[in-house]
């Protein structure tokens, strides 16, 4: 059985709140039968430092990637990866980490490839809990397996590929890498390093809501009418609209794709998870440079 | 011609010598090692350069002695929150600090390549360690300069 939804009067208005739960719910809920809580986070190491009691490590890096193909694992591996952390296909899963939840973000979109059910955020992440004095241990989890079953990776729905992205040329993108890396300055993050793209700029089109604006100061999700004066106010977005999100490899977008489809209630949305790793350095893909959004070519590239 | 001096040879041994899957433990254990800054540079940030190719903060401080051979002294900065950028600044300081600036000069860039950590972390991360030691040597070489 899955846990019950949290209710208060925040994540009421978002479309669906069952995709979020607090720090105190969290805290609550531990003990809880048939929830596990995972931790995702960009430093991999934070884990190990101090985590909350019971929770598990999930490394974006080595666990939902696979090795060899540019891909996720597949459902074989997902069934073999879950079963390890003890969770069945009825388990509540709880993700959380570092950085306003970006990789939490990006966990939980893997796990929604796989059909994953019932998979949530803790609003605010590693940090809120730590900033409100929470407890943190580092006993490792005792974890008994589960017996994952092996469901097929269902890509389609939110996931596009480079030639989706050429034929959705016209329709909604959201870019939300930093300002300097869509206007082509840098290929890379502020205070990130080189990530090896041989252009720089944006896909045609596309608008900037860097992903860090639909988080508040102490890393929670915005409220739905700041997040709707973000991307249906500036970002020019419509209810109903058909939208892709990229960033630099989808992780960035993990979390505004989890944002435009769970809290603002968009149907389709897909995360390109190839993103600018990919689309600046493909051949004879059209690419804009500077601030502006640039138009559409007629020709919609080589390969459309 | 490029070697690594006895004391990092025997930290990047230990890396090897144990099991990938605790490599990253020793490296926590490095990060929790990372020796603080002294008074002086601590209370001036400002004379400490950032490493931004790093994924998380870090700032680092070469001192090169005009003594015979110039001795480098080695400074880092790096918030707890950051371990793995702490845990790789932490090996450059227990491995470097204190060599002969030629000798550091002499480590291969891809030094940190040879921790047998490329699976493990993002290459992305990687990088950010090799600027680290980059950074490391172009300062050594600005201060061989000015002497």
């Amino acid at each position: 059985m899955p846990l019950p939804v949290e209710s208060n009067e925040k994540y009421a208005a978002y479309a669906h709140p069952e995709r979020l739960v607090s720090t105190s719910w969290v805290a609550e809920n531990l003990a809880a039968e048939n929830l596990v809580v995972l931790e995702s986070d960009e430093d991999i190491l934070l884990y190990s430092t101090g985590h909350i009691p019971g929770a598990q490590k999930i490394d974006w890096h080595t666990e939902l990637n696979d090795e060899v193909t540019r891909d996720y694992v597949d459902g074989e591996g997902f069934a073999k990866l879950l079963s390890s952390k003890g969770i069945s296909r009825d388990t509540t899963v709880v993700i959380y980490g570092d950085k306003s939840n970006w990789w939490a973000a990006y966990a939980l979109w893997v796990f929604t490839l796989f059909g994953h059910e019932d998979v949530r955020l803790m609003d605010g992440g590693r940090d809120k809990w730590i900033a409100e004095g929470r407890e943190l241990t580092t006993d490792k989890p005792v974890v008994t397996p589960s017996d994952y079953p092996v469901v097929e990776r269902q890509d389609e729905a939110i996931r596009a590929f480079l030639p989706e992205v050429l034929a959705h040329l016209g329709n909604p993108l959201i870019d939300v890498r930093s300002p300097e890396e869509y206007s082509g300055e840098r290929t890379h993050m502020p205070a990130y390093p080189e990530e090896g793209a041989l252009r720089g700029g944006h896909i045609p089109s596309a608008a900037s809501v860097p992903w860090g604006k639909a988080a508040a100061e102490d890393g929670t999700f915005k409220s739905r009418s700041e997040l709707e004066a973000i991307y249906l106010g500036e970002a020019g977005l419509k209810p109903g609209d058909d939208v892709v999100a990229y960033c630099r490899i989808g992780e960035r977008s993990s979390h505004t794709w989890f944002v435009l489809k769970h809290l603002l209630g968009f149907e389709t949305v897909r995360n390109y998870d190839g993103s600018w790793t990919e689309w600046g350095n493909a051949v004879g893909v059209p690419i804009v440079r500077g601030a502006e959004k640039g138009e559409v070519p007629a020709k919609k590239g080589v390969r459309a | 011609m490029s070697t690594v001096p006895s004391k990092l040879n025997e930290i990047v041994e230990e890396f090897i010598e144990v099991p990938e899957a605790e490599r990253l433990e020793l490296l926590l254990e490095f990060s929790r090692e990372l020796p603080e800054l002294p008074e002086r540079l601590a209370d001036h940030p400002e004379l400490l350069e950032q490493v931004v190719e790093c994924q998380s903060p870090l700032f680092l401080l070469v001192e090169v002695s005009t003594q015979a051979g110039n001795p480098v002294a080695l400074f880092f900065s790096s918030p707890p929150e950051a371990p793995t950028t702490r845990g790789f600044a932490s090996v450059l300081a227990a491995g470097l600090d204190g060599e002969d600036a030629a000798t550091i000069l002499a480590v291969p860039d891809d030094m940190p390549q040879q921790l047998g950590l490329t699976r493990a972390l993002s290459p992305l991360r990687m990088r950010g360690m090799t600027a680290m030691l980059g950074r490391i040597k172009r300062q050594i070489n600005e201060q061989l300069e000015q002497n």
